[in-house]
């Protein structure tokens, strides 16, 4: 690769030839503002659509400002990114963007964690200069998980790249011309009569208020008040390592112990834990793996504890809908579970229980609401808040997490092994399932459980696992675009698994759709994919099937993985849909 | 006495368009022949670019330098890509062109072809030009049957084929990275260059685009030779440029004139001059990217430079010649307001930044505007140029930065006395009733909103806050009762 030399307000610097501007003066230490440049640099997606405009920098020699994200260095370039010019055009740009702008900061989803408010702050604009007609667009709240309103839209295009290029389910696309140009669903629907898988990745990277999480946090103070109702808690893996970024600790920090002692602040009845039914999962999913490849069913299995994923094999994968799993997902097992097993024991009208999840998912609000999610006419979940809806509800409860001392989780559903909370990584599920099929498939102790082949965020691997002689062929995707590659592929019988994980949001449920946002930043994604595998290899049980509640659960309620018992609350159906 | 010139237009309404004889017989695809007979594809892209040849689309970008960085790309691939939206308003010289002369577009785009070493090429048309459509169709068909397109053109080793694109029917389409994308499927939406077209474009393959004026004059080019080429026009505009005259001339219509011609010979010379006895006030060039160009310059040469040297600019061909009647700042608005409407709405400034400016404008031609108007015009005319993305944006606010450099005065009289002398701002004037009305009551009759009041053989009066300024009240009366006075908003 050949080097390029230029100056950037002065000073000298070389590159690598093809680095733009903004990334030079970023090795400058040199700040220069940006609103619809993402870099998703672990997933090779980057929004470079140079729409916003907000990055515009003097370079010598060119007539009009150059938008840094998308201009490359050339030799001998004298760049300044500070002049009188720069700022100005820059100040004009966001006082035009909030001209056309709800300033509705006060009462924003997004306010405090808004990319487009803190600009505004950065650069104390007090004043619109040019006010004229504001745009006016109708929100979309007609589903379970994102609330669209374009009005707050910039036009900075992430979404469409996390959903077109990345999830390549391309629901989101600029619509309309001039000023009335806003990013939409194709035909102006609503999300819910599209093929949306409500992965909400959109919402991770869109940098205002235009794209945010349905919440529940209402119904669940007011569930929490409501002295006839037990109410209990479920915590998915992936919370755990990425609640803590909202109070300020690092990335990667666990955080278990005191996201428990919050939970009991906030008066929750009981803290369980979903890797109790993590472990549960694998049971019924590596029980039905075995059982297909023994006895000639459909292959590859493909994992179920994504809907998103599930969703977008219903819509546009309709042959193949018999071959996930039957098993739910851990999320819904649990409040099977609880409801159904633990509240009987408890000696609790299950109709009492309210169940409330905390995902790192916004799909899992979506899931929690289909029609099959329920046995006994009782829904297995009532309310599923985001990681970062938890924060919020803490943070208004006056709850400063950091600062609890550590608590442990509720039994017996709070019981759980090394092989549970890898499920927040992509490869996790796949692995724990490998752990237990290779123990029951070849009677033998498995010497190292570790399936490194498995692990990492790239988008596709795959891996031959020798099971006493038995050679069984397993990939991974996450991310919906790779998930649809992989498909493709066994479509057109270029390739053929044993059993596929695959994961809607890339690098699995660490990266979801409710998790804290990066801001862009996917190093803060391995850092909590490291504290899961931490976590895993601290654990003194990391084989599902060797969860000591698990057996009893078996014991005393399903008899055995795939009984008359199990299907009835633990496994459900999957449905060709139209749009 | 200038005279016109015709190199672009030397077979429209000469030759049977239907007829590929009749071209032939016009030394029809001899250039080709030729090309591929005797010159190298280095030799064409030598002869175009000695010949100095320039982009007519509107920039004026020379063409055989386009046409050596896409021969020198390494691609398998590569695509000729002839650039037929039209998109400004009240232009039709390459839609003339198509529908007289379809045969030399093909030559042309197979002659580039041979050049960059594209065996394909596209026509991006407007879906509003059937006729246009029609007749490149046919003609390529012909073309197709003769072995002028196809494989193994003319025996030789060259292959190149055609297919026509329907536009999308927006203007931002005709901006090259927009149509590429149009073609490829796309939202017709630019992206920030680079990477060129020349480099990577349709499909990302390295890919000329060039507009149909531009590609008409190739043929001649290499038949007749770059010095031939080089002795019209001027120096760094050689050639000759067809104009569509248009607004307050007398005579309207297609006009192909050496480039150097001046304003005033176009006008007075070619164009009979401005009709009803009436004065010049302007030129309007360049459409929603150029400006109005004040009758003290009319004896400029026109070239691309000198066009740019006023505030204004060659665009595509679009010339309006504005009266002493015509508005400026209504002039401005105009242009502007298309541009609002045919912003793809990308990015902030072009999105935004042209709907405030025209939001200014309107308060400039309502009366609302105040001492800060022309400063926030200004300031946000500066920024919108500096940071559009594309030349849409980047161009937009030039009707209006042209018209307050040349026309200060009529800006300042619309925003201190609220005044529009050309009485075109219609919140700037009223209709009044003079005392010599004799109340005949036919005005009231008339009006098609019933506010004229006054009885039979009384002296009318006209409810200003009613009044839709239709001026039919003014037309009807026989006793010139009703006047037309500005500065109504002070009176409202
Ligand atoms: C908004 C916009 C609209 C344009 N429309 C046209 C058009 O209708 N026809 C055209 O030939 N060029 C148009 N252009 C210029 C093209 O981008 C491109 O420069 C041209 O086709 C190159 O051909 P040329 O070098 O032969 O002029 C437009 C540019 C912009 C920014
Ligand atoms: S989107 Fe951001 S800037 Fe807009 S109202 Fe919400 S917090 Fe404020
Ligand atoms: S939730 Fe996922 S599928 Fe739906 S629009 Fe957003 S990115 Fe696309
Ligand atoms: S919805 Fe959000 S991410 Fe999408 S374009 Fe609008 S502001 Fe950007
Ligand atoms: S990968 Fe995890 S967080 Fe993402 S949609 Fe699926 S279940 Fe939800
Ligand atoms: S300048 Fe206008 S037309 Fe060009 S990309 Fe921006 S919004 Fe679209
Ligand atoms: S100008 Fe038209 S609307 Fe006004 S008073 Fe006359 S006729 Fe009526």
């Amino acid at each position: 690769m050949s080097k390029v030399k230029l100056t950037i307000n002065g000073v000298s610097i070389e590159v690598e030839k093809g680095t733009t501007i903004l990334e030079a003066a970023k090795s400058l230490d040199i700040g220069i503002p940006t609103l619809c440049y993402v870099d998703l640099k672990e997933f090779n997606v980057k929004n470079k659509v140079g729409s916003c405009r907000i990055c515009v920098v003097e370079v010598d020699g060119r007539n009009n400002l150059a938008p840094s994200c998308c201009t490359p260095c050339e030799e001998g370039m004298v760049v300044i990114t500070n002049s009188a010019r720069v700022l100005h055009a820059r100040r004009t740009i966001l006082q035009l963007l909030l001209s056309d702008h709800p300033k509705e900061c006060l009462t924003c989803k997004k306010s405090g964690e808004c990319e487009l408010q803190d600009l505004a702050a950065e650069y104390r604009v007090h004043e619109i200069r040019y006010e004229g007609e504001e745009s006016s667009y109708p929100a979309d709240r007609a589903n379970k998980s994102i609330y669209r309103d374009p009005n707050k839209c910039i036009m900075c295009r992430r979404c469409e790249t996390a959903c077109n290029d990345m999830q390549k389910v391309g629901i989101l696309s600029g619509t309309e011309r001039g000023f009335g140009a806003v990013v939409d669903t194709a035909a102006h629907s609503k999300l819910a009569d599209t093929y949306c898988t409500f992965c909400g990745q959109c919402v991770s990277v869109c940098p205002t208020g235009a794209l945010t999480s349905i919440t529940y946090n209402q119904e669940v103070i007011e569930a929490l008040a409501d002295p006839s109702k037990v109410v209990i808690a479920q915590t998915a893996p992936a919370v755990r390592v990425a609640i803590g970024e909202s109070f300020a600790e690092e990335p990667g920090t666990i955080s278990t112990g005191k996201m428990v002692a919050a939970l009991k602040k906030l008066n929750f009845d009981y803290v369980f834990d979903t890797d109790f039914a993590a472990d549960l999962t694998i049971m019924e999913e590596a029980n039905e793996m075995l059982d297909r490849i023994k006895n000639g069913g459909k292959l590859p299995i493909l994992t179920s504890c994504c809907p998103a994923w599930v969703k977008l094999l219903e819509h546009q994968f309709p042959e193949m809908v018999n071959i996930p799993s039957s098993a739910k997902s851990p999320q819904q097992m649990f409040g099977a579970v609880a409801k159904h097993y633990w509240a009987k024991k408890m000696g609790i009208d299950p109709h009492n229980v309210v169940v409330v999840s905390v995902m790192p998912c916004l799909a899992k609000k979506y899931e929690s609401a289909r029609e099959e999610m329920k046995s006994d006419g009782v829904p297995d979940v009532d309310y599923v808040m985001s990681t970062r809806e938890l924060a919020v509800l803490l943070k208004e409860s006056g709850i400063n997490m950091s600062n609890l001392k550590e608590q442990e989780y509720d039994n017996p559903l709070g019981e759980s092994t090394g092989a549970a909370v890898i499920f927040g990584a992509a490869g996790g599920v796949l692995e724990a399932a490998l752990r237990t099929a290779y123990e029951w498939f070849t009677g033998k102790e498995l010497a190292e459980v570790n399936f490194e082949a498995v692990r990492g965020i790239d988008g596709i691997k795959s891996a031959e696992i020798d099971l006493d002689g038995t050679t069984v062929k397993v990939a991974q995707a996450s991310g919906l675009g790779n998930a649809r590659e992989l498909l493709n592929k066994i479509r057109k019988g270029e390739e053929a698994y044993h059993a596929i994980e695959i994961m809607a949001c890339p690098g699995g449920c660490i990266n979801g759709g409710g998790q804290p946002f990066i801001h862009g930043d996917t190093s803060i994604i391995k850092k909590r994919q490291e504290a899961l595998y931490n976590i895993d290899s601290n654990e003194e049980i990391r084989k599902s099937h060797e969860n000591p509640m698990i057996k009893k659960l078996y014991k005393e309620w399903l008899d055995k993985p795939g009984s008359h018992e199990a299907h009835k609350y633990l496994h459900t159906e999957y449905f060709e849909r139209g749009i | 006495m200038i005279e016109q010139y015709r190199i672009v237009l030397r077979n429209c309404g000469v030759i049977d368009p239907d007829s590929l004889d009749d071209y032939i017989k016009q030394y029809g695809y001899q250039a080709l022949g030729k090309t591929l007979a005797e010159m190298t594809p280095a030799d064409v892209v030598a002869e175009i670019e000695g010949a100095g040849l320039r982009g007519r689309g509107g920039g004026g970008f020379p063409t055989g330098f386009k046409w050596k960085i896409a021969a020198q790309q390494k691609s398998d691939t590569k695509f000729v890509v002839c650039n037929a939206d039209e998109g400004d308003p009240g232009a039709f010289m390459d839609r003339s062109v198509i529908e007289g002369d379809p045969h030399s577009i093909i030559e042309a785009m197979a002659i580039a072809g041979y050049a960059i070493g594209a065996s394909m090429g596209y026509v991006y048309v407007r879906a509003e030009y059937p006729l246009a459509i029609e007749r490149l169709n046919r003609a390529i068909d012909k073309a197709k049957e003769k072995g002028l397109l196809g494989d193994n053109i003319l025996g030789s080793d060259f292959s190149f084929d055609l297919e026509i694109k329907f536009g999308a029917g927006a203007f931002v389409c005709g901006e090259e990275t927009s149509l590429i994308h149009s073609i490829e499927g796309y939202r017709g939406e630019p992206t920030t260059k680079p990477p060129f077209p020349a480099v990577e474009g349709l499909f990302g393959k390295p890919t000329i685009v060039n507009n149909v004026e531009t590609f008409a004059n190739v043929p001649a080019i290499i038949l007749k030779g770059k010095d031939w080429f080089r002795s019209i026009g001027t120096e760094s505009s050689p050639g000759t440029k067809v104009f569509a005259l248009a607004g307050k001339i007398n005579n309207t219509g297609l006009i192909e004139v050496p480039m150097g011609t001046t304003i005033n010979q176009i006008i007075f010379e070619i164009g009979g001059g401005i009709p009803n006895g009436k004065k010049a006030k302007a030129i309007q060039t360049g459409g929603p990217s150029g400006g109005c160009i004040p009758v003290k310059y009319f004896d400029t040469a026109i070239d691309y430079e000198s066009l740019k040297a006023l505030e204004s600019m060659m665009g595509s061909g679009g010339m309006i010649v504005l009266d002493e009647d015509t508005c400026i700042v209504d002039t401005a608005k105009f242009y502007l307001d298309f541009t609002v409407d045919e912003s793809c709405g990308k990015c902030t400034p072009c999105r935004i930044g042209n709907k405030r400016l025209l939001e200014l404008l309107e308060k400039v031609t309502n009366g609302t505007a105040d001492e800060n108007t022309l400063n926030d015009i200004q300031s946000l005319s500066q920024v919108i140029k500096d940071t559009s993305l594309c030349g849409l944006g980047q161009t937009s606010p030039n009707p209006v930065l042209s018209t307050l450099k040349f026309f200060p005065e009529e800006y300042k009289e619309h925003i201190v006395d609220k005044k529009c002398s050309a009485f075109v701002c219609k919140e700037l004037y009223q209709y009044v009733i003079n005392d010599s009305c004799v109340g005949c009551t036919l005005c009231s009759k008339k009006c098609p909103v019933s506010c004229i009041e006054g009885e039979v053989k009384g002296v009318h009066i006209i409810v200003q806050d009613d009044c839709i300024k239709c001026g039919k009240c003014y037309e009807v009366c026989k006793f010139n009762s009703v006047d037309l006075v500005p500065g109504g908003l002070s009176n409202v």
